[in-house]
């Protein structure tokens, strides 16, 4: 039993943006697996929720005409994972969806909403975050549309206006075009686990040298970030064993990792460094490089 | 033998009822006017209540009732799943109350509320005001028997709730002869049962006035004798009623919310209250596994021969004592009719500290001891340059062997086939070759345990089942049982011995799978792997006494002696002819209608079981180990058992999978844990406490040395705990064997993996090597 006192159910993008201007305490709900289990034991109490789930319009997964790719927020994990689009464009983008909660819950949550719910461990947002994307975020009269970087406040905390609604996000061809990429998501857990650590990895590699790297970590800081240092040195350098372990080294640089009874400093350090020379080394066979005598 | 029924994997009685949803279990049953009923917990891990003022949430529109301690009995109670003794002193340790005035842990009981809906009683728990005087605490069993130590309980100074152990032999004689001691020290986490179906029960008063208690329990006829003596009743005014059950594990081996829903529903003035659980709520006051810390000191000889064991046992029971006095004991004496000590000296502390209640668990403090002892071997055999399974089958007990302590004797003992079928199931010796020389961040290894287990609690408690059959007209039978069908597929199997016995199909055999304290025949429930063996001897002394009564019946047709007859399929033959003589439904008919002779076929008895046997088995896995994420993951697993004949190989199988999975959970993943300065609870639900996933199980192959133990009904053996205790000794042993490094402590959770190799230098601190450089 959840103590909810009011439910908006609209079924229209424009509806829902309306509601949301004359109320914006309300609680935006979307797939409900972060939202339901805060208002768990009194969480949330008395909280008035707008339901984002009948705004079908919002699920599409679909190429612009410049060739972005636009991922409709309310659009579910089980969805996004078994898009034609997706596996063939962005497939990092399948892994990570794949690699969230189980069955039941990928059915259910949707990219917007682990996107807004700002958990540094969202599966989707060290992934975003390498392929350059960006949020699409409307209210009732505007509209902008801002870098993952600065979406991020705060553990937890994402920047969204007053009544303002994340309806999709973008990824520009130049995003992920060329690119071979990998997710790893470490985790005690294969399945239904938080990352400890996520490493997203995509790179594209001419006559085996960086033409570009870029790497996201979650869980790294208190927010997903990016590995700018890391894909600096990459850039233009030949594929080889030493360069990809200068990479992991590098990658290190962002990471503010911090000690808790989940996992420690110093473990979470380890494994950025282990993790990202097996994200990037995989990514460059996937972009058609060779890293030789890769572990 | 030549069996019909019996060794065939005829389908669960309940298989189809399950997978359509149709089995009714405690939360699917609802009644007019039902009540919600709530808990209020402390949230300091010692503290005594000064005063509880309930006038703020007995005002709240909805709030039916708010209970304190101090509108119940105070009546000490123990919660033990057990017989009653009628030696006082051989009775389990009373000292708890439905509602504590003196908080012993995080989330104990302080009060209830009864209200209209689950919402209404939330925020009345908020609206209780409590004063409390916060006491200091312990967590650990060593804290907790410091000098000057809080104490728990008062009638417990030093917070020891049993150190009663045991010897035979001349340990220290065996020592000073020794060619070589060898010691270790063995540590295990505090884990959980996970049973899919919470905690739940609901009660009311009926119309005779008397207590109705609907609840998911592995034992409905303690449940109704505890919640009398809790709430000073009678026995007879409490009804205990079971239905489905999902999963009990031994955690619903002990009585947890059945005396509090009924308080709850006197309270409300006898009107229908339920008391659900959260998945919070049980993993922070039900029960536990015992974490315990172990010390092996062994004498071995040059060439090998086990000679003697010393075993000290920490175990950390938490705030009550529920089984915690009788498991270090218990399982004190399953390990030792394996290995052929001359002599052993056991000794188990038991211990009272500030964090939830450890208590029956699968395997009931055996997978413990079995992991220290497992452990413990291959470390002898590492040190000693022995192989590992020749270390154990070179010390190996065998048929006929007598426990000089329990008097239990070994009439059957598959041990030695078990290790070669193992052997030879995983490639061992290939494997092994293949594995030398290993280089690189992933490494492989093979390890393998063994294990011993008892079928029910014989000699140290009473083992007596009831059975109940009454022929219908059709020559079909339904049976009622005393047992308790909780997943494990009980009623299947003793429908099966019942078939085999009468002659009939298996389902012509219909079980009463729901238990009624005021219907069923009486049994001590589901616990102890003792419901096929000892409950199995009831049902097969009944089905015989039918069979006779039939062949009577049979008789007076036929002219025939009963002793020329037989029942097969379903037709009465004479023996020596093949020749039919009626069917079973003619007879049956008979008995019914017959004018003059009319007495319908029925039975009902119950079996005092004073024999029990030994089950054993081993479990052969191969593991590959990354080196630099401290991940282990389990290639290829044989969980291997001597349980007698196996009576239905699919559920036998089904009880390997679940044993060995949960198992594997503890030994790479699962633990409680708790904030080391306020012992609150850090991961009491499912996302943060890493049960394991069916993605992190790999295949568990299950295998079968079938002996025959002339105890057993059909020669069976006991089952149930049996594959949750080889598992994870024999997982830490292929990681020593892949890495070269002993693990002491389970679980081999990824960080702790990591540190380890760190700390031995098997991978490089990258960090501090360029640290070096720069300086």
């Amino acid at each position: 039993m959840f103590d909810i006192c009011e439910l908006h159910e609209p079924e229209t993008l424009l509806e829902a943006k309306r509601i949301f201007n004359a109320d914006p305490g309300l609680k935006v709900i979307a797939g409900g697996t972060d939202v339901l289990i805060r208002m768990q034991h009194g969480g949330l109490a008395g909280a008035g929720l707008l339901s984002l789930r009948n705004l079908h319009e919002l699920e599409e997964i679909q190429l612009l005409g410049d060739g972005t790719l636009s991922v409709g927020a309310m659009a579910p994990f089980a969805q996004i994972f078994q898009s034609e689009l997706i596996q063939k464009l962005v497939p990092i983008l399948g892994e990570a969806a794949v690699s969230m909660g189980g069955p039941q819950v990928r059915n259910v949550a949707t990219i917007g909403g682990n996107l807004c719910n700002g958990a540094v461990s969202a599966d989707s947002a060290s992934t975003l975050f390498a392929l350059d994307a960006l949020l699409k975020l409307q209210t009732l009269d505007s509209e902008r549309i801002i870098p993952m970087k600065d979406f991020y406040a705060g553990p937890g905390k994402v920047n969204l206006l007053p009544g303002e609604l994340l309806v999709a996000i973008l990824i520009p061809r130049e995003g992920y075009e060329g690119m071979g990429g990998h997710y790893i998501k470490f985790a005690p857990r294969k399945a239904m686990d938080i990352a400890t650590l996520g490493v997203a990895a995509l790179c594209r590699i001419k006559d085996n040298c960086f033409q570009e790297l870029r790497i996201g970590l979650g869980v790294a800081a208190p927010v997903p970030v990016r590995c700018f240092e890391a894909e600096a040195y990459a850039q233009g350098r030949e594929v080889t064993l030493e360069t990809v372990q200068e990479i992991a080294r590098l990658a290190l640089k962002p990471a503010k990792a911090r000690s808790s009874w989940r996992a420690s400093k110093e473990y979470r350090e380890h494994l950025i460094e282990v993790l990202a020379q097996r994200a990037v080394a995989e990514a460059v066979k996937r972009a058609g490089g060779c890293c030789a005598d890769e572990k | 033998m030549d069996h019909k029924v019996v060794g065939k994997s005829t389908q669960r009685l309940d298989a189809v009822a399950k997978v359509t949803g149709r089995a009714q279990y405690t939360d699917d049953f609802f009644e007019r006017d039902m009540l919600v009923g709530k808990v209020l917990r402390s949230p300091h891990a010692h503290a005594k209540v000064l005063r509880i003022d309930a006038t703020k949430a007995k005002a709240l529109p909805g709030v039916v009732a708010v209970i304190t301690p101090a509108d119940l009995p105070t009546i000490k109670f123990a919660t033990a799943g057990h017989p009653w003794s009628l030696d006082p002193g051989h009775r389990d340790v009373e000292d708890r109350l439905i509602l504590t005035d003196k908080a012993r842990f995080v989330g104990d009981a302080i009060a209830a509320v009864v209200a209209e809906d689950l919402l209404t009683a939330e925020k009345a728990l908020h609206l209780i005001e409590v004063e409390y005087e916060v006491l200091p605490h312990v967590l650990t069993a060593e804290d907790a028997m410091a000098e000057g130590a809080p104490v728990l309980h008062e009638n417990r100074p030093g917070n020891i709730v049993s150190s009663f152990g045991v010897s035979f032999g001349d340990v220290e004689k065996d020592f000073e002869a020794a060619d070589r001691i060898i010691e270790g020290d063995y540590e295990t986490s505090i884990v959980q049962h996970c049973h899919i179906e919470s905690m739940s029960a609901f009660a009311f008063v009926d119309s005779d006035g008397r207590v109705v208690v609907n609840s998911s329990t592995q034992i409905p006829h303690i449940v109704r004798r505890i919640v009398a003596q809790a709430l000073g009743l009678s026995w007879g005014r409490v009804k205990v009623i079971k239905p489905f059950i999902g999963g009990g594990f031994g955690n619903k081996q002990d009585v947890v919310v059945e005396p509090l829903t009924a308080a709850m529903s006197l309270a409300a003035g006898g009107r229908p209250v339920r008391y659900c659980m959260t998945r919070e709520e049980v993993f922070i006051d039900t029960r536990t596994r015992h974490g315990m810390k172990l010390h092996l000191k062994t004498a071995v000889s040059n060439e090998g021969v086990l000679q003697g064991i010393h075993m000290q046992v920490l175990s950390n029971t938490g705030a009550y004592a529920s089984h915690g006095h009788s498991i270090a004991m218990s399982a004190g004496g399953k390990f030792r009719p394996l290995y052929n000590f001359r002599s052993i000296k056991y000794e188990p502390k038991t211990v009272y500290t500030n964090l939830p209640v450890a208590g029956a668990m699968r395997g009931y403090g055996t997978p413990q001891i079995f992991f220290a002892l497992e452990s413990h071997l291959d470390d002898i055999a590492r040190e000693m340059n022995l192989d590992p399974v020749a270390l154990r089958q070179k010390n190996l007990i065998t048929v006929g062997h007598m426990d000089p302590l329990s008097k239990n004797v070994v009439r059957s003992f598959g041990v030695p086939q078990c290790l070669e079928k193992g052997l030879e199931l995983i490639r061992w010796d290939e494997k092994r070759k293949a594995h030398k020389g290993q280089t690189g961040p992933r490494r492989r290894g093979l390890g393998m345990a063994a294990f011993a287990y008892a079928s029910g609690t014989h000699p140290v408690a009473l083992e007596l089942a009831g059975a109940r059959i009454v022929m219908n007209q059709d020559g079909s039978v339904t049976l009622q049982v005393g047992a308790t069908e909780i997943g494990q597929g009980s009623d299947t199997v003793f429908g099966q011995i019942t078939a085999e016995t009468l002659g009939l199909p298996a389902d012509m055999v219909h079980v009463v799978t729901t238990q009624d304290t005021d219907i069923t025949p009486f049994d001590s429930g589901a616990y102890a792997s003792r419901q096929t063996f000892v409950t199995g001897i009831a049902v097969r002394k009944a089905a015989l006494e039918v069979r006779e009564k039939v062949l009577a019946v049979a008789a007076r047709r036929s002219g025939l002696s009963p002793a020329e007859m037989d029942i097969r399929d379903r037709q009465i033959v004479e023996t020596s002819l093949g020749r039919v003589i009626c069917s079973l439904a003619d007879v049956a008919m008979d008995s019914y209608y017959d004018r003059i002779l009319a007495a319908p076929i029925t039975s009902d008895t119950s079996a005092n079981v004073r024999i029990n046997a030994m089950s054993y088995g081993a479990t052969f896995v191969e593991v590959e180990v990354d080196l630099e994420t401290g991940r282990v993951e389990v290639l290829e697993l044989w969980n291997i058992h001597d349980s007698g004949t196996i009576i239905n190989p699919k559920l036998a199988e089904g009880q390997v999978h679940g044993g060995v999975s949960m198992s594997l959970g503890a030994a790479l993943l699962e633990q409680m844990l708790f904030d080391p300065v306020t012992g609150k609870p850090l991961n009491p639900n499912l996302l943060d406490y890493k049960l394991p996933t069916i993605l992190d199980t790999p295949t568990i192959n299950a295998a079968f040395v079938e002996t025959f133990d002339a105890a057993g009904t059909f020669g069976s053996k006991s089952l149930g705990e049996c594959p949750v205790i080889s598992p994870a000794p024999a997982v830490r042993n292929a990681v020593l064997d892949a890495t070269g490094v002993a693990f002491h402590k389970i679980p081999l959770y990824p960080q702790v993996v990591f540190e380890k190799f760190r700390e031995v230098g098997l991978i490089p601190d990258r960090q501090a090597e360029r640290s070096v450089q720069h300086v």
